[in-house]
């Protein structure tokens, strides 16, 4: 059977950097605090408070519209969202509907096929809810606990058309998103929380499924792959997919029906009358953005002569792209690829950002596998060393100290040819072979040499020299 | 025509409890008010609404927040410096 086209479209609430919240000067910076310490009158929603528009979260969302090519509407404006949830203090969100700061952008992706535009439909301002805790274990004992600190937090909804055709390329569109709003310094993506995905997910032909919940970018492509297969299955069983809301669950992987009543949906939406329209078109004009990702990545190429696959990678992020530029003088193409290649990998598997990793350290490194003083093997072990010691909470030690201390330094040639030829003496049964034209013996002297050496020669090397040597003696 | 189906669809998205007995006072108080708004729909709109204010905006700064006591003081129930609220998922 065919399989029908896939169909994605997403809507990413993020958290814009601000130091004071949306409609009132409580402080962002509430993480580690208390619940319910930086709240006031006006983000708990109590009578006769009135909301005032904060300046830079306006200032952040026309960066963030001017770096997606989208266009600022003339005037916008605030609405009320009604409903009833603990997390909402006042019964309603302020929020924007029908008149959005702007509308009509785009983001160039490497989609599965090449690089793909993706539509921006629009991207609104908006107040983030509080944080419930779901109490009690027992239906009767169930409660909900309520902190009202991220109550207020500014937002921006940025909305996509159903561009996208598979969870891949969602993923990769929320990467280079976020890499884009770092670029831009309005948003902080090691804050818990500060980005957020709904996604619309249809087969073709078939009701639309709004998963919500997904809370962290990472879970996105978890979670529509699993709509994917569930609504593959239903059509294959001959069953009709319901157009209905489901929620990710991250610890198991799935989704699951919400049974939302339509009511729910339906939020009388009307203008905040505590507020007056926003006409902010203008200001565009005065905006500088930064160089963006792609910017980044064409300059990486042309500047460090790095290929371009590697280029993007390290400019996926703003703090890689840093991290990269800092290391780079102690030789370019290579920093590329320890980087690129070995770094990411190490740090992912512990967990890490690229923080973790202190650029002397790496730099260091780096000139050490330059000068040839290590094999590349040694340079990984050094990587982990490094790395395992951040973990701990130690003070990693220099390469050069490490590889003093566990004698990595790279075997000389007059050392290499003298174990050469001990192995030699020591193995003619091996010699034989090879002379009788069994090519694996190669390989077996090259590892004789090699545990001698205790890894510290390079076998390709090694490879060559001994097929030298040997060939000259017949 | 407001009728009472459509009074008791907003009265439970407005999460508000009305009896049968009320019902009908509140749909013809509901058709009121929609009947005036509808001679307000009569006023010449021609004329461009002037709206002078805009853009009312405050600078990124932070003021003081309430203590968490202050912030809790009104709330029927407390439970470790949070707010407490019946369970609804
Ligand atoms: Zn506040």
């Amino acid at each position: 059977m065919e399989e029908r086209e896939t169909i994605i479209g997403l809507e990413i609430h993020c958290q814009l950097d601000t130091r004071s919240k949306m409609f009132c000067g409580c402080s962002t910076d509430f993480r580690d605090d208390e619940p319910n310490t930086h709240t006031c009158p006006v983000c708990l929603g109590l009578p006769g408070s009135m909301p005032m528009v904060n300046k830079r979260a306006i200032e952040f969302a026309l960066k963030v519209a001017k770096a997606l090519n989208c266009a600022i509407n003339e005037e916008s404006e605030f609405s009320r969202k009604n409903y009833f949830y603990p997390d909402l203090d006042k019964a309603y969100q302020i929020t924007q509907y029908d008149k959005p700061l702007a509308e009509w952008g785009k983001l160039l992706i490497d989609g599965d096929n090449g690089e793909r535009e993706i539509r921006i439909t629009r991207i609104h301002l908006e107040e983030d809810p509080g944080r419930s805790v779901h109490m009690g274990t027992t239906d009767r004992g169930k409660y909900t606990l309520i902190d009202y600190n991220r109550a207020g937090i500014p937002l921006i909804e940025i909305v996509t058309e159903p561009d996208l055709r598979s969870p891949k390329e969602a993923r990769k569109f929320l990467n280079k998103l976020r890499a884009t709003l770092e670029y831009l310094n309005v948003f902080d993506s090691e804050k818990e929380g500060s980005l957020r995905v709904d996604a619309n997910i249809s087969l073709k032909g078939s009701e639309r499924v709004e998963v919500k919940n997904i809370s962290s970018y990472k879970g996105v492509e978890k979670a529509l792959t699993f709509e994917v297969t569930r609504q593959r299955n239903l059509i294959r069983r001959g069953q009709r997919i319901a157009r209905e809301t489901r929620h990710f669950v991250e610890a198991r992987g799935v989704t699951t029906s919400s049974r939302s009543k339509e009511e729910e949906n339906d939020y009388r939406y009307f203008p905040e009358p505590d507020l007056l329209p926003l006409r902010v078109a203008s200001w565009v004009d005065a905006i500088d953005l930064p160089e963006l990702p792609d910017a980044r990545r064409e300059r990486f190429v042309s500047q460090y002569g790095i290929s371009s696959e590697h280029a993007k990678t390290l400019t996926g992020g703003l703090k890689l792209a840093e991290f990269y530029e800092a290391v780079a003088p102690a030789d370019p193409a290579l920093a590329a690829t320890w980087t690129a290649d070995y770094l990411l990998g190490e740090l992912n598997y512990r967990d890490f950002t690229i923080e973790a990793m202190p650029r002397e350290l790496f730099k260091e490194l780096i000139t050490l596998v330059k000068g040839d003083a290590i094999t590349d093997k040694s340079a990984v072990e050094i990587l982990r060393i490094i790395l395992d010691a951040v973990k701990e909470g130690k003070e990693p030690e220099r390469p050069q100290a490490i590889v003093d201390r566990l004698g990595l330094a790279k075997s000389s040639g007059d050392q290499v040819t003298q174990m050469i030829d001990e192995v030699i003496v020591e193995q003619p049964a091996a010699v034989a072979d090879y002379y009788a034209g069994k090519m694996q013996a190669l390989n077996f002297l090259v590892g004789q040499v090699m545990k001698k050496c205790r890894g510290r020669a390079d076998p390709g090397h090694l490879n060559i020299l001994l097929k030298e040597k040997l060939d000259k003696k017949v | 025509m407001v009728t009472a189906e459509d009074v008791r669809k907003v009265a439970k998205l407005a999460d508000v409890g009305i009896d049968d007995s009320e019902i009908t006072e509140f749909t013809r108080q509901c058709s009121g008010v929609l009947e005036y708004f509808e001679i307000l729909d009569t006023l010449d709109q021609s004329k461009q609404l002037i709206r002078e204010r805009y853009n009312i905006l405050r600078e990124d700064e932070v003021t003081p927040s309430l203590s968490q006591e202050e912030s809790l003081q009104n709330a029927g129930q407390t439970e470790k410096g949070f707010f407490k609220a019946p369970r609804v998922m």
